[in-house]
């Protein structure tokens, strides 16, 4: 049981844990959505993708409870959430490299087609409790209280996702893979030339970019909150697209602005739980707010757009 | 064959209804004519007569190619699915084609701004619903998840205009002003009836009623109940929006807590919308990081905050359906609606030939746990015998009419009198259904 209250500490600490929960999926498909970027071509489909792994990672995870009991399940529904976001992302690959079809257009065809999946299949499973993924208890042999405990109580899913920040910036950087991404981003024509295949390159940025897409919406359904409901997301897909605009397409950039984006989400209900009751909506829109002035303060007439890929948002 | 009379060609128009109401409303009238009537076209014409058993077809004679057909249709099947199958409409009882207007059963539409089946409010009505559905006479249609936008005005239309519906149940607050309004403007015939506690005799049309239960009894008697359980004195309270309803809740709530105990507090935390499954979870987990120790809520799911609150190690008081299931230790009571019973008086009603619109139906239908609006989820395994039977106390009271939930005095939670002593509310009363303040004991604001 709740030990002793914790008043103000309260909401710093709701922060800090806010970044870890409610981050998480804002970091997955940021990344997914950086490298799909990176390639030139740009997926709003994501916000569809990550809606359908939230319901897929939950039914697999719910139907497989009982064969592969309740601590590999779970697991099982994240691999399928990552599968079933590989799918949405080949249409999207396929269909926005055909001649004269516009990537964005494709793109809000597929949030609307991915939530529409995710939602005719997902009815059955409104209702039932699906196993969870288990936590690390980061502070399980320390004597701090019960609410420090459960805040530190971190995903693995998390884990991964800032292993993969850095993995990927050094992907990015450093390897002859993603010298290809960069130049098939930047300047497909000189790709062209070096012999690469911009169609295949593409393709597989797309794909991969959904894999992390739905493996976020595992762990929005399957870690926190941790329900499957088809207002689950409420937009968390499309905010983290525009958060890699806002993280200049740098995947350590990306890591930080999700943990800033999971983090603010908890400030509303963390004030008025310690009595700041007045103006919970403008909390509530801490985090664009937040987003606005951040790039009214980066912006610059001089370098403006630093770090966008050259073929993004042409039709080459 | 320009020169062919234009009345040659007969018209055969199709719509697509009896597959999917969806269909229905896409109204894609196909008009056939063509001069090629060969093996075809007669193909192309048994394809459509599957779809359509009921078309009126005059004279089989196609403009259209197969392909374009075919492809039409395909189309209009994708759009079905893609943007469409989200709000899962499901026409229930036989056949839809056959059920326009007229003929000896009744149609009455239901409205749901989410799932049928998110443990909440929805699923409460949907139960309501499918508990009428097997009354002769009666047929339901059922949409899910219609926002409270234009979409419900297209929603009603529909279920009026193509499933013949003689009576509306669009169940969520937000639907009536300005949608519903509209349409019984426009549908003189149609008798709306709203969830809500929003008619005003002589403002508003004669074909509108509202019905709602006094669902703050309940959530007194499992006030009571928590004011036994807590050990801190603090209880939670995670609410959508300051609407009066929901502050009628959480008032009973707390004052039935603080006649257990005076110095019970209750905090409440705004998300700001029915559902937001993320700032559900963050209210509940900063609430346990306070101390609190017993929360409810009043959103749309509580499945979220009852199964974080049970991960936290809190007690849990349910709202609108019995979630006992998600939180089998935790779980205390809960305040549910039974809607079944209403739903079915209604139907009576609309088979006897009553209407709003002949004086015969009450606009203003209201009950509590009297006349079974709401009920209470069995007590959970954590509840002692005291708590047991001091809420079984309160109920009995309140169903035999001995206590009244607002009599004075009462003070809201900054002092001000707002029930003068003496002075008894009764549940109906205007005070109560416009009530704008929090009472005593309730820490929180209902400003934004």
């Amino acid at each position: 049981m709740a030990s002793e209250a914790l008043g103000w500490l309260g909401v710093p600490l709701a922060i800090a844990a806010g970044t870890m929960r409610g981050g998480t999926p804002f970091l997955f498909v940021s990344l997914g959505e950086c490298l799909t970027e990176k390639s030139g071509k740009i997926n709003l489909g994501l916000e569809g993708t990550l809606l359908t792994g939230a319901m897929s990672a939950y039914a697999v995870s719910y139907l497989t409870r009982d064969s592969l009991g309740p601590m590999l399940a779970p697991f099982a529904g994240v691999l399928v959430a990552g599968l079933a976001g590989m799918v949405l992302g080949f249409i999207h690959g396929w269909l926005c490299q055909q001649p004269r079809v516009n990537d964005v257009a494709v793109g809000i065809a597929m949030i609307i087609f991915g939530s529409g999946v995710a939602f005719f299949f997902g009815k059955p499973f409104i209702q039932p409790s699906a196993p969870l993924l288990p936590t690390i208890d980061l502070l399980a042999w320390t004597d701090l209280p019960e609410q420090f405990q459960s805040a530190v109580k971190i995903s693995p899913l998390f884990v991964l996702g800032v292993a993969i920040a850095p993995l990927m910036t050094w992907f990015f950087r450093s390897t002859r893979w993603g010298l290809f991404i960069r130049a098939v981003g930047d300047s497909p024509d000189a790709a062209l030339a070096m012999g690469v295949s911009i169609f295949k390159v593409r393709m597989l940025s797309i794909v991969a970019g959904s894999f992390l897409a739905g493996i976020g919406g595992a762990s929005l359904s399957l870690y926190y909150p941790g329900v499957w409901t088809e207002l689950v997301s409420s937009g968390q897909g499309l905010m983290a697209v525009a958060l890699v605009i806002f993280a200049r397409w740098q995947p350590m950039q990306c890591l930080w602005a999700s943990l800033l984006f999971g983090g603010a989400q908890a400030l509303g209900p963390a004030l008025q739980s310690v009595g700041i009751t007045q103006g919970y909506y403008l909390f509530n829109a801490a985090p664009y707010v937040l987003t606005l002035v951040i790039m009214v303060i980066t912006c610059s007439p001089t370098r403006t757009m630093t770090g966008v890929p050259g073929a993004l948002g042409s039709d080459r | 064959m320009g020169a062919i009379p234009t009345n040659f060609y007969g018209h055969c128009p199709l719509r697509v209804s009896s597959v999917n109401r969806k269909f229905r409303r896409l109204r894609q009238d196909l008009t056939c004519s063509s001069p090629n009537y060969d093996g075809r076209t007669t193909i192309i014409c048994s394809i459509i007569r599957i779809l359509e058993s009921n078309a009126v077809h005059n004279r089989r004679i196609l403009s259209l190619s197969r392909r374009q057909v075919l492809r039409g249709l395909l189309a209009t099947t994708a759009f079905g699915v893609t943007a469409k199958l989200g709000t899962g409409c499901s026409p229930n009882g036989a056949g839809g084609g056959e059920a326009a207007a007229g003929g000896d059963e009744i149609v009455i539409g239901f409205i749901y701004v989410g799932p049928r089946d998110d443990y909440g409010y929805n699923q409460a009505h949907a139960e309501g619903a499918a508990g009428i559905s097997s009354l002769p006479g009666v047929r339901i249609v059922e949409e899910a998840s219609v926002p409270e936008t234009a979409a419900v005005q297209e929603t009603m239309r529909s279920m009026i205009e193509l499933d013949g519906a003689m009576a509306l149940f669009p169940t969520s607050f937000g639907y009536f002003d300005p949608h519903i309004l509209q349409l019984a403007e426009e549908f003189p015939e149609v008798q709306f009836l709203h969830a809500g506690g929003l008619y005003e005799e002589g403002v508003h049309p004669a074909n509108v009623g509202s019905y709602f239960g006094y669902i703050d009894e309940a959530q007194y008697v499992a006030g009571i109940v928590a004011g036994h359980m807590t050990k801190s004195g603090k209880l939670g309270f995670v609410a959508a929006k300051p609407i009066p309803q929901v502050l009628r809740n959480i008032n009973s709530f707390t004052k039935a807590a603080r006649s257990v105990n005076p110095n019970i507090t209750t905090q409440v935390i705004f998300t700001g919308d029915w559902a937001l499954p993320v700032k559900e979870a963050e209210a509940t987990n900063s609430m346990a990081d306070q101390g609190i120790d017993v929360v409810t809520c009043h959103v749309d799911s509580p499945k979220v905050v009852i199964e974080t609150a049970e991960r936290r190690g809190m007690f849990t008081s349910g709202y609108h359906a019995n979630q006992a299931d998600l939180a089998p230790t935790g779980y205390l009571t809960g305040a549910e609606w039974d809607w079944t019973s209403i739903y079915t008086q209604y139907a009576q009603m609309f088979l006897e030939g009553k209407s709003l619109m002949n004086g015969e139906i009450d606009h203003l239908v209201r009950g509590g746990l009297a006349d079974s609006f709401c009920k209470l989820s069995p007590y959970g395994a954590a509840v002692s015998d005291e708590a047991k039977a001091a809420a079984d106390a309160a109920r009995d009271q309140i169903i035999a009419g001995e206590l009244v939930l607002y009599e004075g005095e009462i003070k809201d939670n900054s002092g001000t009198v707002r029930v003068a002593a003496g002075q008894k509310l009764e549940q109906k009363s205007v005070e109560l259904e416009s009530m704008d303040w929090l009472i005593e004991g309730v820490e929180g604001s209902v400003g934004s």
